[in-house]
Protein backbone atom coordinates (compact mmCIF):
# COMPACT_ATOMS: atom_id res chain seq x y z
CA UNK A 1 0.00 0.00 0.00
CA UNK A 2 1.38 3.27 -0.89
CA UNK A 3 -0.31 5.86 1.76
CA UNK A 4 -1.71 8.80 0.85
CA UNK A 5 -1.49 10.18 4.51
CA UNK A 6 0.04 9.12 7.97
CA UNK A 7 -0.51 9.63 11.48
CA UNK A 8 1.78 10.20 14.18
CA UNK A 9 0.12 8.84 17.27
CA UNK A 10 -3.45 6.25 17.52
CA UNK A 11 -4.67 9.46 19.67
CA UNK A 12 -4.65 11.58 16.61
CA UNK A 13 -7.49 13.03 15.37
CA UNK A 14 -5.32 14.43 12.45
CA UNK A 15 -3.38 12.86 9.60
CA UNK A 16 -0.80 14.28 7.37
CA UNK A 17 -0.95 14.22 3.50
CA UNK A 18 2.11 12.70 1.82
CA UNK A 19 0.97 13.35 -1.43
CA UNK A 20 -1.36 15.80 -3.15
CA UNK A 21 -5.13 14.75 -2.42
CA UNK A 22 -8.18 15.92 -4.36
CA UNK A 23 -11.18 16.61 -2.79
CA UNK A 24 -13.52 12.93 -3.10
CA UNK A 25 -10.76 10.57 -3.01
CA UNK A 26 -10.76 7.33 -0.69
CA UNK A 27 -7.39 7.84 1.11
CA UNK A 28 -5.14 4.77 2.50
CA UNK A 29 -2.92 6.14 5.46
CA UNK A 30 -1.37 4.14 8.26
CA UNK A 31 -0.59 5.05 12.03
CA UNK A 32 3.77 5.30 12.19
CA UNK A 33 3.67 4.58 15.89
CA UNK A 34 1.58 0.95 15.82
CA UNK A 35 1.64 0.44 11.53
CA UNK A 36 -2.10 0.69 11.90
CA UNK A 37 -3.77 0.90 8.81
CA UNK A 38 -7.35 3.27 8.10
CA UNK A 39 -9.25 4.42 4.83
CA UNK A 40 -11.16 7.74 4.75
CA UNK A 41 -12.52 10.05 2.31
CA UNK A 42 -11.69 13.32 1.54
CA UNK A 43 -13.69 16.31 1.12
CA UNK A 44 -11.22 18.93 0.07
CA UNK A 45 -8.09 18.99 -1.59
CA UNK A 46 -5.30 18.81 0.72
CA UNK A 47 -1.86 19.96 -0.15
CA UNK A 48 1.26 17.32 0.72
CA UNK A 49 2.28 18.08 4.26
CA UNK A 50 -0.98 19.88 5.26
CA UNK A 51 -3.74 17.94 7.92
CA UNK A 52 -7.01 16.01 6.87
CA UNK A 53 -9.43 14.93 9.70
CA UNK A 54 -9.54 11.92 10.72
CA UNK A 55 -12.36 12.00 12.67
CA UNK A 56 -15.15 14.75 13.22
CA UNK A 57 -14.04 17.48 15.29
CA UNK A 58 -16.73 19.88 16.95
CA UNK A 59 -16.27 23.29 17.75
CA UNK A 60 -14.07 24.27 20.44
CA UNK A 61 -12.77 20.94 20.44
CA UNK A 62 -9.45 20.00 20.59
CA UNK A 63 -7.02 19.14 17.99
CA UNK A 64 -4.56 16.57 18.15
CA UNK A 65 -1.73 15.40 16.78
CA UNK A 66 1.67 13.52 18.09
CA UNK A 67 -0.64 12.22 21.10
CA UNK A 68 -0.94 16.07 22.10
CA UNK A 69 -3.58 19.07 21.84
CA UNK A 70 -2.28 21.31 18.87
CA UNK A 71 -4.58 23.57 19.27
CA UNK A 72 -8.65 24.46 19.18
CA UNK A 73 -11.10 23.84 16.68
CA UNK A 74 -12.36 27.60 15.42
CA UNK A 75 -15.49 25.73 13.44
CA UNK A 76 -16.95 22.07 13.55
CA UNK A 77 -14.47 20.00 10.93
CA UNK A 78 -15.82 17.26 9.15
CA UNK A 79 -13.70 13.98 8.91
CA UNK A 80 -11.68 14.28 5.76
CA UNK A 81 -11.60 18.06 5.51
CA UNK A 82 -8.56 19.65 5.55
CA UNK A 83 -7.01 21.17 9.04
CA UNK A 84 -5.50 24.43 8.61
CA UNK A 85 -5.45 27.96 9.90
CA UNK A 86 -8.66 28.85 8.59
CA UNK A 87 -10.49 26.19 11.50
CA UNK A 88 -7.82 25.50 13.67
CA UNK A 89 -5.75 27.98 16.22
CA UNK A 90 -3.27 27.65 18.92
CA UNK A 91 -4.26 27.80 22.33
CA UNK A 92 -1.27 29.92 22.69
CA UNK A 93 -2.77 33.60 21.47
CA UNK B 1 28.53 -1.72 30.63
CA UNK B 2 26.62 -0.69 27.63
CA UNK B 3 25.21 -2.67 24.71
CA UNK B 4 26.64 -0.46 22.19
CA UNK B 5 30.39 -0.27 21.96
CA UNK B 6 32.60 1.74 19.10
CA UNK B 7 36.69 1.91 18.16
CA UNK B 8 37.86 5.46 19.39
CA UNK B 9 40.63 7.12 20.61
CA UNK B 10 41.29 7.23 24.50
CA UNK B 11 42.55 10.62 25.80
CA UNK B 12 44.71 11.58 28.51
CA UNK B 13 41.34 12.41 30.79
CA UNK B 14 39.58 8.85 30.28
CA UNK B 15 37.71 10.33 27.54
CA UNK B 16 37.01 9.07 23.86
CA UNK B 17 37.15 10.59 20.75
CA UNK B 18 36.21 9.57 17.23
CA UNK B 19 38.62 11.78 15.44
CA UNK B 20 42.02 12.30 15.92
CA UNK B 21 42.60 15.77 14.97
CA UNK B 22 45.75 18.20 15.34
CA UNK B 23 44.01 21.30 15.83
CA UNK B 24 45.84 24.55 14.67
CA UNK B 25 43.50 27.00 16.62
CA UNK B 26 43.82 30.57 15.89
CA UNK B 27 42.64 32.88 19.14
CA UNK B 28 41.70 35.33 17.09
CA UNK B 29 40.73 36.92 13.60
CA UNK B 30 44.25 38.04 12.65
CA UNK B 31 46.15 34.49 13.58
CA UNK B 32 43.84 33.35 10.63
CA UNK B 33 47.18 33.69 8.75
CA UNK B 34 49.46 32.06 10.57
CA UNK B 35 47.01 29.17 11.37
CA UNK B 36 46.29 28.53 8.02
CA UNK B 37 49.80 28.81 7.04
CA UNK B 38 50.79 25.69 9.34
CA UNK B 39 47.93 24.13 8.28
CA UNK B 40 49.35 24.53 4.94
CA UNK B 41 52.74 22.74 5.60
CA UNK B 42 51.92 19.74 8.16
CA UNK B 43 49.92 17.02 7.34
CA UNK B 44 47.31 15.84 9.34
CA UNK B 45 46.75 19.28 10.91
CA UNK B 46 43.49 21.05 11.16
CA UNK B 47 42.85 25.20 11.40
CA UNK B 48 39.77 26.35 12.91
CA UNK B 49 40.04 29.93 10.84
CA UNK B 50 36.98 32.24 12.46
CA UNK B 51 36.55 35.96 12.49
CA UNK B 52 36.39 37.26 16.18
CA UNK B 53 38.20 37.46 19.29
CA UNK B 54 39.20 41.24 19.04
CA UNK B 55 37.40 43.66 21.58
CA UNK B 56 34.72 41.21 22.93
CA UNK B 57 33.73 41.90 26.18
CA UNK B 58 31.25 41.11 29.25
CA UNK B 59 29.48 37.83 28.62
CA UNK B 60 30.26 37.56 24.93
CA UNK B 61 34.02 37.19 25.50
CA UNK B 62 33.25 34.89 28.01
CA UNK B 63 31.25 32.54 25.32
CA UNK B 64 34.12 33.37 23.48
CA UNK B 65 36.35 31.65 25.31
CA UNK B 66 34.06 29.20 26.58
CA UNK B 67 34.10 28.08 23.28
CA UNK B 68 37.41 28.05 21.90
CA UNK B 69 38.85 26.18 24.92
CA UNK B 70 36.21 23.83 24.70
CA UNK B 71 36.23 23.00 21.03
CA UNK B 72 39.94 22.27 21.79
CA UNK B 73 39.18 20.28 24.99
CA UNK B 74 37.06 17.98 22.57
CA UNK B 75 38.17 14.47 22.85
CA UNK B 76 37.81 14.52 18.93
CA UNK B 77 41.22 16.55 19.11
CA UNK B 78 44.45 14.83 20.16
CA UNK B 79 46.63 17.79 20.57
CA UNK B 80 45.97 21.78 19.86
CA UNK B 81 48.37 24.54 18.56
CA UNK B 82 47.12 27.68 19.70
CA UNK B 83 48.24 31.00 17.67
CA UNK B 84 47.38 34.79 19.26
CA UNK B 85 48.72 38.13 18.23
CA UNK B 86 49.20 38.17 21.62
CA UNK B 87 51.07 35.88 24.48
CA UNK B 88 48.14 36.72 27.35
CA UNK B 89 45.14 35.04 25.43
CA UNK B 90 47.31 32.69 23.62
CA UNK B 91 48.28 31.51 27.16
CA UNK B 92 44.71 31.59 28.43
CA UNK B 93 42.92 29.45 25.63
CA UNK B 94 46.18 26.84 25.86
CA UNK B 95 45.96 26.70 29.06
CA UNK B 96 41.99 25.61 29.49
CA UNK B 97 42.83 23.18 26.68
CA UNK B 98 45.52 21.56 29.10
CA UNK B 99 43.61 21.10 31.84
CA UNK B 100 42.76 17.90 29.78
CA UNK B 101 46.03 16.79 29.78
CA UNK B 102 46.52 16.95 26.12
CA UNK B 103 49.64 18.16 24.42
CA UNK B 104 49.07 21.98 23.84
CA UNK B 105 51.55 24.71 22.70
CA UNK B 106 50.80 28.04 22.49
CA UNK B 107 52.55 30.71 20.48
CA UNK B 108 51.95 34.38 19.88
CA UNK B 109 52.83 36.98 16.94
CA UNK B 110 53.75 40.20 18.36
CA UNK B 111 57.76 40.60 18.11
CA UNK B 112 58.07 37.24 15.89
CA UNK B 113 55.71 38.51 12.88
CA UNK B 114 53.72 35.48 10.80
CA UNK B 115 56.45 33.74 9.31
CA UNK B 116 58.65 33.17 11.87
CA UNK B 117 55.49 32.28 14.19
CA UNK B 118 54.42 29.85 11.51
CA UNK B 119 57.88 28.03 11.86
CA UNK B 120 57.73 27.91 15.06
CA UNK B 121 54.10 26.86 15.63
CA UNK B 122 54.57 24.10 12.00
CA UNK B 123 57.63 22.50 13.99
CA UNK B 124 55.43 21.96 16.82
CA UNK B 125 52.29 20.32 14.75
CA UNK B 126 54.86 18.06 13.11
CA UNK B 127 55.87 16.15 16.16
CA UNK B 128 52.58 16.50 17.73
CA UNK B 129 50.92 15.19 14.24
CA UNK B 130 53.45 12.52 14.40
CA UNK B 131 52.84 11.65 17.94
CA UNK B 132 48.99 11.65 17.63
CA UNK B 133 49.19 9.30 14.89
CA UNK B 134 51.03 6.51 17.27
CA UNK B 135 47.55 6.42 18.78
CA UNK B 136 45.29 3.52 18.13
CA UNK B 137 41.68 2.68 18.25
CA UNK B 138 40.08 1.11 20.95
CA UNK B 139 37.00 -0.51 22.29
CA UNK B 140 34.90 2.36 24.06
CA UNK B 141 31.48 2.19 25.30
CA UNK B 142 29.31 4.40 23.59
CA UNK B 143 27.44 5.09 27.47
CA UNK B 144 31.17 7.18 27.71
CA UNK B 145 30.16 10.06 25.08
CA UNK B 146 28.69 12.69 24.36
CA UNK B 147 26.33 12.75 20.88
CA UNK B 148 24.16 15.84 19.70
CA UNK B 149 21.20 16.35 17.51
CA UNK B 150 19.80 19.09 15.58
CA UNK B 151 17.30 19.83 12.65
CA UNK B 152 17.59 21.90 9.99
CA UNK B 153 15.46 23.14 6.79
CA UNK B 154 12.75 21.01 8.31
CA UNK B 155 9.49 20.10 6.62
CA UNK B 156 6.58 17.67 7.20
CA UNK B 157 9.10 15.03 6.64
CA UNK B 158 11.20 15.50 9.61
CA UNK B 159 8.22 16.00 11.99
CA UNK B 160 6.41 12.39 10.77
CA UNK B 161 9.94 10.67 9.79
CA UNK B 162 13.76 11.59 10.40
CA UNK B 163 12.91 13.54 13.92
CA UNK B 164 11.00 10.52 15.31
CA UNK B 165 13.77 7.89 13.94
CA UNK B 166 16.40 10.01 16.05
CA UNK B 167 13.82 10.30 19.03
CA UNK B 168 14.06 6.65 19.28
CA UNK B 169 17.76 6.82 18.66
CA UNK B 170 18.16 8.98 20.99
CA UNK B 171 15.84 6.67 23.84
CA UNK B 172 18.12 3.89 23.35
CA UNK B 173 21.04 5.71 23.32
CA UNK B 174 20.17 7.19 27.00
CA UNK B 175 18.62 3.89 28.18
CA UNK B 176 22.28 2.82 27.54
CA UNK B 177 23.90 5.32 29.48
CA UNK B 178 25.30 8.11 27.10
CA UNK B 179 24.77 11.86 27.27
CA UNK B 180 22.59 13.57 25.03
CA UNK B 181 22.80 17.56 23.89
CA UNK B 182 19.65 19.02 22.46
CA UNK B 183 19.27 23.16 21.94
CA UNK B 184 17.55 25.37 19.68
CA UNK B 185 15.95 28.10 21.92
CA UNK B 186 14.75 29.92 19.22
CA UNK B 187 12.94 27.49 17.36
CA UNK B 188 10.64 26.67 20.22
CA UNK B 189 8.95 30.03 21.02
CA UNK B 190 5.54 29.47 22.11
CA UNK B 191 5.92 26.42 22.28
CA UNK B 192 8.17 26.61 25.45
CA UNK B 193 6.00 24.99 27.86
CA UNK B 194 6.30 21.74 25.58
CA UNK B 195 9.72 21.59 26.23
CA UNK B 196 9.33 22.61 29.71
CA UNK B 197 7.04 19.89 30.82
CA UNK B 198 10.08 17.36 29.80
CA UNK B 199 12.51 18.69 32.24
CA UNK B 200 12.69 16.57 35.36
CA UNK B 201 12.24 18.72 38.10
CA UNK B 202 10.53 22.00 39.36
CA UNK B 203 14.04 23.26 39.56
CA UNK B 204 14.80 22.61 35.84
CA UNK B 205 11.87 24.01 34.75
CA UNK B 206 12.50 26.88 36.69
CA UNK B 207 15.87 27.39 34.86
CA UNK B 208 14.77 26.11 31.35
CA UNK B 209 12.09 29.13 31.77
CA UNK B 210 14.94 31.64 32.87
CA UNK B 211 16.78 31.01 29.51
CA UNK B 212 14.11 31.27 27.40
CA UNK B 213 12.28 34.30 28.90
CA UNK B 214 16.06 35.72 29.15
CA UNK B 215 16.41 35.24 25.28
CA UNK B 216 12.59 37.34 24.71
CA UNK B 217 13.81 39.76 26.52
CA UNK B 218 17.04 40.06 24.43
CA UNK B 219 15.37 40.14 21.60
CA UNK B 220 12.39 42.77 22.29
CA UNK B 221 15.65 44.74 23.16
CA UNK B 222 16.22 44.39 19.71
CA UNK B 223 12.98 46.22 19.23
CA UNK B 224 11.45 42.98 17.55
CA UNK B 225 8.89 40.66 19.65
CA UNK B 226 8.94 36.99 18.58
CA UNK B 227 6.00 35.91 20.21
CA UNK B 228 3.36 35.54 17.61
CA UNK B 229 6.35 35.26 14.67
CA UNK B 230 5.73 31.43 14.65
CA UNK B 231 4.77 29.17 12.78
CA UNK B 232 6.57 31.11 10.20
CA UNK B 233 4.87 31.93 6.37
CA UNK B 234 6.83 28.88 5.06
CA UNK B 235 5.61 26.92 7.54
CA UNK B 236 2.09 27.62 6.96
CA UNK B 237 2.81 27.15 3.56
CA UNK B 238 4.02 23.59 4.31
CA UNK B 239 1.18 22.93 6.14
CA UNK B 240 2.14 23.68 10.06
CA UNK B 241 -0.95 25.85 11.36
CA UNK B 242 0.19 26.12 15.25
CA UNK B 243 3.30 26.65 17.36
CA UNK B 244 2.49 23.78 19.39
CA UNK B 245 2.86 21.60 16.50
CA UNK B 246 5.38 23.11 15.39
CA UNK B 247 8.01 22.81 18.32
CA UNK B 248 6.09 18.60 19.00
CA UNK B 249 7.85 18.28 15.52
CA UNK B 250 10.92 19.63 16.50
CA UNK B 251 10.70 17.52 19.98
CA UNK B 252 10.53 14.44 18.48
CA UNK B 253 14.32 14.41 18.08
CA UNK B 254 14.35 13.64 21.83
CA UNK B 255 11.68 11.15 21.96
CA UNK B 256 9.53 10.96 25.02
CA UNK B 257 12.74 11.44 27.05
CA UNK B 258 13.02 13.59 30.38
CA UNK B 259 15.59 16.29 30.53
CA UNK B 260 18.28 16.18 33.30
CA UNK B 261 20.23 19.45 32.84
CA UNK B 262 19.64 22.75 30.93
CA UNK B 263 23.50 23.82 30.00
CA UNK B 264 24.48 27.56 29.14
CA UNK B 265 25.87 27.71 25.51
CA UNK B 266 29.25 25.81 25.16
CA UNK B 267 29.00 24.46 28.33
CA UNK B 268 30.09 20.68 29.05
CA UNK B 269 27.20 18.34 30.93
CA UNK B 270 28.56 17.56 34.97
CA UNK B 271 26.77 14.26 34.94
CA UNK B 272 25.09 11.65 31.99
CA UNK B 273 21.69 11.59 30.66
CA UNK B 274 19.87 14.27 28.19
CA UNK B 275 20.57 18.23 27.98
CA UNK B 276 19.23 21.43 26.89
CA UNK B 277 21.63 23.70 25.84
CA UNK B 278 20.51 27.67 25.38
CA UNK B 279 21.98 27.75 21.56
CA UNK B 280 20.69 29.28 18.32
CA UNK B 281 18.53 27.23 16.14
CA UNK B 282 21.26 28.63 13.16
CA UNK B 283 22.97 24.92 12.40
CA UNK B 284 26.39 25.86 12.24
CA UNK B 285 26.36 27.84 15.59
CA UNK B 286 24.32 25.13 17.31
CA UNK B 287 27.07 22.72 16.26
CA UNK B 288 30.02 24.47 16.84
CA UNK B 289 28.69 25.02 20.63
CA UNK B 290 27.54 21.49 21.13
CA UNK B 291 31.22 20.31 19.84
CA UNK B 292 32.74 23.03 22.65
CA UNK B 293 30.12 21.43 25.27
CA UNK B 294 31.67 17.65 24.31
CA UNK B 295 29.52 16.37 21.74
CA UNK B 296 31.78 14.03 19.38
CA UNK B 297 29.37 13.38 16.60
CA UNK B 298 26.20 14.81 15.79
CA UNK B 299 23.05 13.92 14.07
CA UNK B 300 21.18 16.60 12.21
CA UNK B 301 17.78 15.32 10.50
CA UNK B 302 16.96 17.92 7.18
CA UNK B 303 14.09 18.17 5.13
CA UNK B 304 14.67 20.29 2.42
CA UNK B 305 18.42 19.83 2.70
CA UNK B 306 20.71 21.68 5.11
CA UNK B 307 24.46 20.61 4.36
CA UNK B 308 25.90 21.78 7.13
CA UNK B 309 29.23 20.38 8.74
CA UNK B 310 31.86 20.92 11.19
CA UNK B 311 35.60 20.55 11.30
CA UNK B 312 35.74 18.87 15.18
CA UNK B 313 33.22 16.36 14.77
CA UNK B 314 31.44 14.62 11.96
CA UNK B 315 27.81 15.53 11.30
CA UNK B 316 25.75 12.71 10.21
CA UNK B 317 22.78 13.97 7.93
CA UNK B 318 19.58 12.10 8.13
CA UNK B 319 16.25 13.11 5.95
CA UNK B 320 13.28 11.19 4.55
CA UNK B 321 12.22 13.65 1.84
CA UNK B 322 12.10 11.52 -1.28
CA UNK B 323 13.18 14.87 -3.48
CA UNK B 324 16.32 15.88 -0.67
CA UNK B 325 17.28 12.01 -1.18
CA UNK B 326 17.49 11.41 -4.49
CA UNK B 327 18.84 15.48 -5.91
CA UNK B 328 21.50 15.60 -2.62
CA UNK B 329 21.97 12.00 -2.24
CA UNK B 330 26.01 12.89 -1.56
CA UNK B 331 24.73 15.02 1.88
CA UNK B 332 22.53 12.09 3.26
CA UNK B 333 24.74 9.77 5.67
CA UNK B 334 21.04 7.58 6.43
CA UNK B 335 18.35 8.02 3.92
CA UNK B 336 15.08 7.40 5.29
CA UNK B 337 12.16 8.04 2.71
CA UNK B 338 10.96 4.52 2.85
CA UNK B 339 9.77 5.56 6.10
CA UNK B 340 6.56 7.61 4.21
CA UNK B 341 5.74 4.61 1.55
CA UNK B 342 5.55 2.26 5.19
CA UNK B 343 8.91 0.31 3.28
CA UNK B 344 10.91 0.76 6.35
CA UNK B 345 9.20 1.16 10.47
CA UNK B 346 10.83 4.09 12.81
CA UNK B 347 12.29 1.06 14.51
CA UNK B 348 13.99 -0.06 11.66
CA UNK B 349 14.72 3.38 11.19
CA UNK B 350 16.35 3.72 14.45
CA UNK B 351 18.52 0.57 14.45
CA UNK B 352 20.40 1.48 10.40
CA UNK B 353 20.98 4.90 11.74
CA UNK B 354 22.54 3.44 15.26
CA UNK B 355 24.40 0.95 12.49
CA UNK B 356 25.82 4.51 10.86
CA UNK B 357 26.08 6.50 14.11
CA UNK B 358 28.30 3.25 15.15
CA UNK B 359 30.54 3.31 12.24
CA UNK B 360 31.07 6.77 11.94
CA UNK B 361 32.13 7.29 15.39
CA UNK B 362 34.53 4.14 14.59
CA UNK B 363 36.13 6.05 11.93
CA UNK B 364 34.01 5.79 8.56
CA UNK B 365 33.89 9.78 7.47
CA UNK B 366 30.35 11.36 7.09
CA UNK B 367 28.68 12.89 3.71
CA UNK B 368 29.41 16.54 5.31
CA UNK B 369 33.38 15.34 6.07
CA UNK B 370 34.48 13.79 2.45
CA UNK B 371 32.70 17.10 1.14
CA UNK B 372 35.16 19.48 3.31
CA UNK B 373 31.95 20.85 5.18
CA UNK B 374 34.00 22.21 8.02
CA UNK B 375 31.71 25.16 9.52
CA UNK B 376 33.21 26.18 12.57
CA UNK B 377 31.03 29.12 13.49
CA UNK B 378 31.21 31.14 16.62
CA UNK B 379 28.18 32.50 18.41
CA UNK B 380 28.35 36.21 18.68
CA UNK B 381 25.89 38.09 21.60
CA UNK B 382 26.27 41.13 20.51
CA UNK B 383 28.87 43.82 18.56
CA UNK B 384 32.73 44.08 20.19
CA UNK B 385 33.91 47.22 21.77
Amino acid sequence: MKPQFLVHDEHDNVGVAVADIQAGEKLQGACLENGKQMSIQSKDAIPLGHKVALAAIKKGDGVTKYGVTIGTATQAIEVGSHVHVHNLKTNRW
Amino acid sequence: MGKYKFEGFRRENGTAGARNHVAIIPVDDLSNSAAEGVANLIAGTLPLPHPYGRLQFGADLDLFFDTMIGTGRNPNIAAAVVICIEPKWADKVAEGIAKTGKPVEAFSIERSGDLKTIEKAARAAKSLVQKASELKREQVDLSEIIVSTKCGESDTTSGLASNPTVGRVVEGLLADGSTVLFGETSEITGGEQIVAERMKTPELKKKFMKVFNDYQDFIKAQGVDLLGSQPTEGNIRGGLTTIEEKAMGNVQKIGKAKVDGVLNPAEAPNGKGLFFMDTSSAAAEAVTLFAAGGSITHLFTTGQGNIIGNPVIPVMKLSANPLTVSTMSEHIDVPLEKILTLEQTLDQAADATIDVLLKTLSGRLTSAEVLKHREFVLTKLYRSA
